[in-house]
């Protein structure tokens, strides 16, 4: 049998001798790694299998991070839902679970995630506008009726009012019948992306920091079902970088998040087996693949080696995984249904637990019923008529993709170091570094669209000027919908008892000046009826509110 | 002289890539740029064009509220009387309210997909134009 060595000369033979003769543009992945025309044994020079990929299940978690992956059971599919109010979306809910969807995950409107009531003058245009109303706890009650909370699971995307909607998720359970130990999700509480790409922080970083742990925390032992955080790469990535920047941003965050429960005397084991991560999928199929594979390396590593963690479950990288949003065009929009298919192919061979991916329309509004069930159409036929999850992490042992995971591991991994030296993630998003490298990024990027060095079908690629004047289509939200929601909202505050609510916003003031953990404190406030704006308010005198610096 | 923009995000809409690289453009182009920063009410805004002193608002929107948070803009610009300063309008903007915008007195509209190239030819052409007209 030939040696590594002997391939590598053979591969500078042929590379010598054929690319001589054809020669080709040189290539590389959408982050910048440069790419040879093939890769062969010898490009897995130190690749020690049982070291480096093992088995499913069992670290370092390469391969997958279940022992059966896809042939047991088949991610979870959860489109993202939610507009209007909670009756609107109650029945959008019910719709995708007829249609065999198998969780929910909820949008909230903008207002519900920066903590305004509906009737607040500066978010009058906005309620129901991108999500769900959510005002007081009657809404949600609205919102889950008929929904059976120990059966189905739920993935909220909230961050800086998390612990105001996993209250109020549990006080609706609790309505139900069902305990607390019984219910089960996902809560975002992800805030530092918040300040970097997202937008929806109300708070500055540290208090809001004490929130998503007070969040972990109060879960641990009373919600032990509740996945209580989604180290989010996503948005950051949507706002500009690229992959190993994503990667690495998102473990950087992972790790200052450990740091801080760690800091209140949990233990690594006590709380790491409920946290999940949220990536991106895009269309540059293999790196996108490599880069899951590397990170999910990567955090077992970190997980066992920097935190000391003894519970495997602990170094598991649970992935929900959504497709590109930056990557789909507002021009000839059907064609992102093929974008996001092969997304969501890649999703699967990278092993997500869980996916969402866009909608056609996505990249200019939120989706119709129609648009919404193409999606789960996608993800369906995916799982259930090609076959591709039958075996577990079909693509690994490919010199070129392992090559690639070893790279793109290294480039992470190079970058997570770099941000340690500077202080950790807090640190840098306070200087503004993260900030404007990401900028740079999306800068350099756009102009790489515009000029065509990266194609684009139908935008900067056999335009079809025809489709130049096609409309497009914004989800229509009835005019009247705000007005319902503040009547809905006025109708509760009349009816509650204001001299309890008052109570329980005073106690949690008080309890918000000390070191408490102020959960229990907001679900007293939510079991008045106290609105997200009141108790937004109560903490905001407190804590005060984030004032952007900008970096341009 | 250089000519003055302020790029503005108004509303709760954090989706603010799309401002940042414009004003990027815009600077490397030769403007002064001025970027209000996410979640700016109009009032805000409104502070900020008088006391930059600006030759040109640029609104980026991408929630679907344009025609309320333009048609709001620009009465409170009559209000105080700035209403010589033009306004443009970027985002996610459906063609049949490009004419509704302009009727406002938007002087141009740029949807999404539009080139930086042309943002920045726009807004030289608006601003020579009403230079002129002084």
């Amino acid at each position: 049998m030939a040696s590594l060595d002997e391939i590598q000369k053979e591969k500078e033979r042929w590379e010598k001798m054929v690319l001589a003769k054809n020669p080709v543009p040189p290539a590389t992945t959408t982050s910048g790694l440069d790419l040879d025309v093939i890769y062969t044994p010898s490009d897995l020079e130190d690749f020690d299998y049982l070291r480096d990929l093992g088995f499913p299940g069992e670290f370092p978690f390469t391969r997958g991070v279940y022992p059966t992956m896809y042939r047991g059971n088949l991610w979870s599919m959860r489109q993202y839902a939610g507009f209007a109010d909670a009756e609107e979306s109650n029945k959008r809910f019910k719709y995708l679970l007829s249609q065999g969807q198998t969780g929910l995950s909820v949008a909230f409107d903008l207002p519900t995630q920066m903590g305004f009531d509906s009737d607040h003058p500066m978010v009058k245009n906005e309620v129901g506008r991108v999500g769900v109303a959510v005002d007081t706890l009657k809404d949600m009650e609205i919102l889950f009726e008929g929904i059976p909370l120990d059966k189905i699971t739920t993935s909220f995307t909230i961050n800086a009012t998390a612990a105001i909607i996993l209250a109020m998720y549990l006080t609706v359970a609790e309505k139900q019948g069902i305990p607390a130990e019984k219910v089960g999700g996902t809560l975002q509480n992800e805030i530092l992306k918040e300040y970097i790409a997202r937008g929806t922080y109300i708070f500055p970083p540290r208090p809001s920091l004490r929130l998503v742990v007070d969040v972990i925390d109060f879960c641990k032992d009373r919600v032990p079902r509740m996945n209580t955080i989604n180290f989010s790469g996503y948005h950051v990535r949507e706002a500009g970088a690229d992959a190993i920047q994503e990667a690495a941003y998102c473990l950087s965050s992972a790790i200052t998040y450990v740091e801080e429960v760690l800091k209140r005397g949990i233990g690594i084991d006590d709380f790491a087996p409920r946290i999940a991560f949220h990536l991106i999928v895009g269309l540059d199929f293999f790196e996108e693949i490599a880069k899951i594979r590397a990170t999910r390396r990567l955090w077992a590593k970190i997980a066992k080696e920097r935190f000391k963690a003894k519970n495997p479950r602990s170094m598991m990288l649970r992935l929900f995984c959504g497709s590109s949003a930056r990557e789909a065009t507002l021009r000839e929009p059907l064609n992102n249904i093929i974008r996001a298919t092969i997304d969501m192919m890649g999703i699967v061979f990278a092993g997500a637990q869980s996916a969402s991916i866009l909608s056609y329309d996505e990249a200019y509004t939120i989706p119709t019923e129609e648009s919404a069930l193409i999606s789960l159409r996608t993800q369906q036929i995916i799982g259930y008529e090609t076959g591709i999850t039958k075996v577990v992490d079909p693509l690994g042992g490919s010199y070129y993709l392992e090559n690639l995971t070893n790279r793109m591991e290294k480039e992470i991994k190079a970058l997570i170091d770099e941000i340690d030296s500077e202080g950790g993630m807090l640190r840098c998003i306070e200087t503004g570094r993260i900030q404007n490298d990401l900028l740079k990024k999306a800068y350099k990027s756009d102009k790489k669209k515009q000029n065509g060095e990266v194609v684009v079908f139908g935008v900067n690629k056999f335009v079809d000027e025809k489709k130049r004047d096609e409309e497009i289509i914004l989800t229509q939200i009835d005019p009247d919908l705000s007005k319902r929601q503040i009547h809905r909202l006025q109708q509760v505050r009349s009816k509650r008892n204001d001299r309890k609510v008052r109570e329980a916003l005073n106690v949690l003031k008080e309890k918000a000046k000390g070191t408490e953990n102020l959960v229990p404190f907001i679900q007293e406030a939510v079991r008045e009826y106290a609105t997200v704006g009141e108790i937004c308010n109560t903490l905001r005198e407190v804590f005060g509110e984030h004032q952007e610096s900008v970096v341009l | 002289m250089a000519v003055r923009v302020l790029i503005a995000k108004p509303g709760l809409d954090g989706h603010d890539k799309g401002a940042k690289t414009v004003a990027m453009a815009l600077k490397d182009a030769g403007m002064e740029v001025i970027y209000t920063g996410r979640r700016q009410s109009i009032d805000q805004i409104i502070h900020t064009a008088i006391q930059e002193g600006v030759d040109i608002i640029g609104l980026s929107i991408l929630s679907g509220v344009h025609l309320e948070i333009t048609g709001e803009l620009l009465e409170r610009m009559r209000e105080k009387g700035i209403e010589s300063i033009p306004v443009v309008v970027g985002g996610v903007i459906p063609k049949k309210d490009i004419p509704i915008l302009k009727g406002m007195g938007v002087e141009e509209v740029f949807p999404i997909g539009s080139t930086f190239e042309e943002i920045i030819q726009g807004i030289e052409k608006i601003v020579g134009r009403k230079s002129g007209d002084l």
